[in-house]
């Protein structure tokens, strides 16, 4: 065994460790976030880490970024062993991250953005240079933004690109993205991709953590696992592996990919929004004409990439932003502009986005906040005053039918994880029996297991003869559920498409969804539907 | 009346309100809300007074009324910061603390007789454009022309260099700038102390230059909430700031000087024969200021006219908190 590469002339030769991550502990208060995990990176490799949402991806790859420190265990970077104490540091080692969260301050400039934090320049900025160099590197690495451009005015992919120069203007040579796709259109994504091959072929190295199996084995050479913080593949490459192993290697179990639809039986128009017009909070024009329908009985999605009104377009539903034109009708009342209470009594029910301050008091205990709503009616209401005992049998009856794992019901929600606050919020929504219900993101952040019970309970909910207005970011999540999906861009809706509910046998199931998606994608980044059906046509002639 | 020469001394009075206005544009610019200002000033002017009476020397007055007001801004930074308690609190707080303390130490100081003023000059050529020569040119005390090249470089520093990059970044997004290695708490504890530093200067502008000598809590007379009502109506830009600023000096002088003749425009001059009325116009900028705060205070208002979105808010290193 003198020389083993020529001994085995198929297999490639082996390229040289970028990062070495031995025996990573990481703990936070009740979790072992990162235990005992191994984590090798190769030069020019793309590697995909998966895991489901809180399996300790991002933590494992916060402490190569220099975010947190590691409780033990060793970090070598190019054989080097580093302790990084800031992402400061982890960047002077050529380590750079790009978060799911953006770190880009909205009011400045792309140039402004990269600069920040930097020696160079010393002290007065020559702004117009640096556009230039800003550009150049853009072009080079195929991420087109213009440097001038002040980070509120750009798309989320966009901001994603400026995000992406920033390391690459640092020098880095390792970079870890942070959930990428999960902001992207489906053409962005592919953008994305390109770009990230374009860098690993300029000797770059990349990181890709994600949670969906379909990307990483699009995208990545090799592939990594965590599960509750323990890695249960290391570096396995992502050609011999099927999609089925990855997922019991991520969840631990079979995963069933179908969910119980029964056919849908739309009824009656429950929810009208006609021409609706609204602001956003900053006074610009974030709902430019949005009209749609809900039905009885069914489920409709609202697709869109974050930020194209879908914020805007549930408050103005639920009653929390005023419209500066058009209506909702609830059963045929006028809901808009007028306070939430009215919209509370005539059947209207809304999960909110943003779980833990517009849908939860998190000080308060699961029983204040189960009551909320009903809390003016009998049982709950008795001669004007609460009647705590039964608002605390009411809320051990919803704990126990929705499944909410909690000590006791005087628990303050601030204490439960997200699958369980969503419980609470749902239990809350539902068992006030609403007409019509508008569900923000239900499922962002929650594990598998969460997001099954939450998609079990919107079915539910549709087959108890409500309306479902669901807003989501997850394609395959409205594709699933959804009877009807509108797409909003910038505020106008693209167009709407019909989700068959017969699912006949996998391949044909498959290939339809593939042309929804690509038709939704294309509705996504602003190609109204009428015009892709012109192509479409055109196309075939 | 020649108006002229009350828009004249409505500049130098209106240099009161820009320096007090820059310096806290300044602190909330890195994201604090100093509402102590009105302290800060009267420890400002009342520093500057008895250190020049001690020494002879109106320079030295500036600067210790500059290092004090720094200093006592310290207070308010270290409790917003490092204890991240309530800014307007907190801020209330300095007031109090800042009146008392000038109060107690200035005490005696009023009866205390004539100073070295700090010198007043023309600028020669300047002074010969016509009507602007005479307003902003001449015989107008160092301190106004400082605050003239004050305002461009507050702008240029802001916007067009290293250190304004950051000190943005810091009142925007700070857990963005602490992610590429600014230190924020530093970054604010400086620019509170600059805030601080401003505020003594408009302090020491009063007592040495607008109006002489130490008045107990009359010499300020409430400029210190004007400033802060200012930089809401600037909308955190020095040269916005330094319109508004000139108004309000000009109007406090309109408002002194319409007291005085008999005969306005031809008829019996009602703000001379009426005393109230002149206390009613006394009231106005601070009915501005009342209102300018309201809004200003408004969540979805303040987000569009550009307010820093980290104002007020502490800022906490959290491990989890991205």
């Amino acid at each position: 065994m003198i020389n083993q590469t020529s001994s085995m002339p198929s297999s490639p030769p082996q390229a040289p460790l970028v990062v070495e991550m031995r025996g990573i502990v990481k703990r936070f208060p009740g979790v072992l976030a990162n235990d005992h995990v191994d984590f090798e990176l190769l030069h020019g490799e793309i590697h995909g880490l998966l895991g489901e949402n809180g399996a300790g991806k991002s933590t494992l790859m916060n402490v190569l970024a220099g975010l947190y420190r590691q409780e033990a265990g060793t970090i070598l970077v190019k054989g080097e062993p580093k302790a990084f104490s800031s992402p400061r540091d982890a960047i002077k080692a050529g380590i750079g991250m790009v978060h799911q969260h953006f770190m880009l301050v909205p009011s400045q400039t792309v140039t402004e953005n990269i600069l920040l934090g930097l020696d160079d320049p010393r002290f007065i900025m020559r702004l117009p240079d640096y556009n230039t160099k800003i550009a150049e590197l853009g072009e080079r690495f195929g991420l087109k933004v213009d440097p001038r451009a002040k980070i509120w005015q750009l798309s989320v992919g966009e901001q994603q690109r400026v995000e992406i120069l920033k390391m690459l203007y640092r020098g880095v040579d390792v970079l870890i993205m942070d959930e990428p796709t999960a902001v992207l259109a489906p053409q962005e994504i592919e953008g994305l991709f390109v770009t990230l091959r374009a860098m690993i072929a300029q000797g770059k190295s990349v990181i890709f953590i994600s949670h969906k199996l379909q990307e990483v084995s699009v995208i990545a050479d090799r592939v990594s696992v965590l599960r509750r913080g323990i890695a249960t593949a290391s570096g396995v490459p992502s050609k011999g592996v099927s999609r089925q192993e990855l997922a019991r290697l991520m969840v631990g179990r079979d995963v069933i990919f179908a969910l119980d639809k029964k056919p849908g039986r739309p009824q009656d128009v429950v929810l009208e929004v006609t021409d609706v017009h609204a602001e956003s909070d900053k006074g610009l024009p974030a709902l430019r004409g949005i009209s749609l329908n809900v039905r009885a009985g069914e489920i409709v999605g609202v697709a869109g990439v974050a930020g194209n009104g879908q914020s805007e377009l549930s408050q103005v539903i639920s009653g929390m932003r005023r419209c500066a034109q058009g209506q909702v009708l609830l059963n045929g009342d006028k809901i808009s502009n007028r306070n939430t209470l009215f919209g509370i009594q005539h059947g209207m029910a809304y999960v909110p986005e943003d779980r833990t301050h517009v849908g939860s008091a998190p000080n308060l205990s699961v029983t204040d906040n189960v009551i909320m709503k009903n809390f003016r009616k009998p049982p709950i209401s008795k001669n004007g005053l609460l009647d705590m005992k039964a608002a605390t049998k009411h809320a051990n009856e919803l704990k126990l039918a929705y499944d909410i794992i909690v000590p006791t019901v005087s628990t303050p929600v601030r204490l439960l994880s997200g699958g369980n606050l969503q419980r609470v919020i749902l239990a809350r929504e539902i068992s006030g029996l609403p007409a019509f219900m508008v569900a923000v993101q239900p499922t962002r952040g929650l594990d598998v297991g969460a997001i099954e019970g939450v998609h079990r309970l919107l079915l539910a909910q549709r087959e108890a003869g409500a309306a479902v207005l669901l807003v989501s970011e997850e394609l395959e999540e409205l594709l699933s559920l959804c009877d009807r999906v509108y797409v909003i861009y910038e505020g106008k809706i693209m167009g709407e498409v019909m989700i068959g509910d017969d699912e006949p046998d996998e391949g044909a199931a498959l290939s339809l969804s593939k042309g929804l998606v690509d038709t939704i994608g294309q509705m996504m980044t602003g190609t109204p539907l009428d015009q892709i059906q012109k192509e479409g046509v055109a196309a075939h002639d | 009346m020649d108006y002229t020469i009350i828009l004249q001394a409505g500049i130098a009075s209106g240099t009161v309100l820009l320096f007090a206005t820059i310096g806290e544009l300044f602190a909330e610019r890195s994201g604090v809300l100093n509402l102590g200002v009105e302290g800060m000033m009267l420890i400002g002017a009342m520093s500057a007074f008895s250190t020049t009476i001690a020494t002879g020397n109106p320079w030295l007055g500036v600067l210790v009324a500059m290092i004090f007001a720094g200093l006592i801004s310290q207070i308010h930074a270290f409790i917003v910061i490092t204890l991240q308690a309530d800014q307007v609190v907190s801020g209330l707080a300095l007031t109090f603390l800042g009146a008392g303390i000038s109060l107690v130490l200035g005490e005696g100081l009023s009866k205390a007789g004539t100073v070295s003023l700090l010198p007043n000059f023309s600028i020669p050529l300047l002074t010969l454009i016509p009507i602007i020569g005479k307003i902003f040119f001449t015989n107008q005390s160092v301190l106004v022309y400082v605050g003239y090249l004050l305002v461009p470089l507050s702008w240029y520093y802001i916007n067009r260099t290293r250190p304004g990059l950051h000190l943005r970044a810091v009142g925007e997004y700070p857990s963005a700038a602490d992610a590429l290695g600014i230190n924020v708490f530093r970054m604010r504890y400086f620019y509170v102390f600059v805030g601080g530093m401003m505020a003594g200067l408009a302090g020491a502008t009063i007592s040495l230059a607008v109006s002489p000598g130490w008045f107990s809590e009359l010499t300020t007379g409430g400029q210190g909430w004007i400033a802060i009502g200012l930089v809401i109506f600037a909308q955190w830009d020095p040269f916005r700031a330094a319109i508004g600023a000139y108004a309000f000096g000009a109007l406090r002088r309109l408002i002194l000087d319409i007291q005085g003749p008999l005969v306005l425009f031809g008829f019996a001059n009602p703000f001379y024969y009426n005393p109230y009325l002149g206390f009613f116009l006394q009231m106005l900028p601070y009915l501005f200021t009342v209102v300018v705060l309201v809004i200003g205070s408004r969540e979805a208002l303040r987000k569009r006219i550009g307010a820093p979105a980290a104002l007020g808010n502490p800022y906490v290193r959290g491990e989890r908190g991205l």
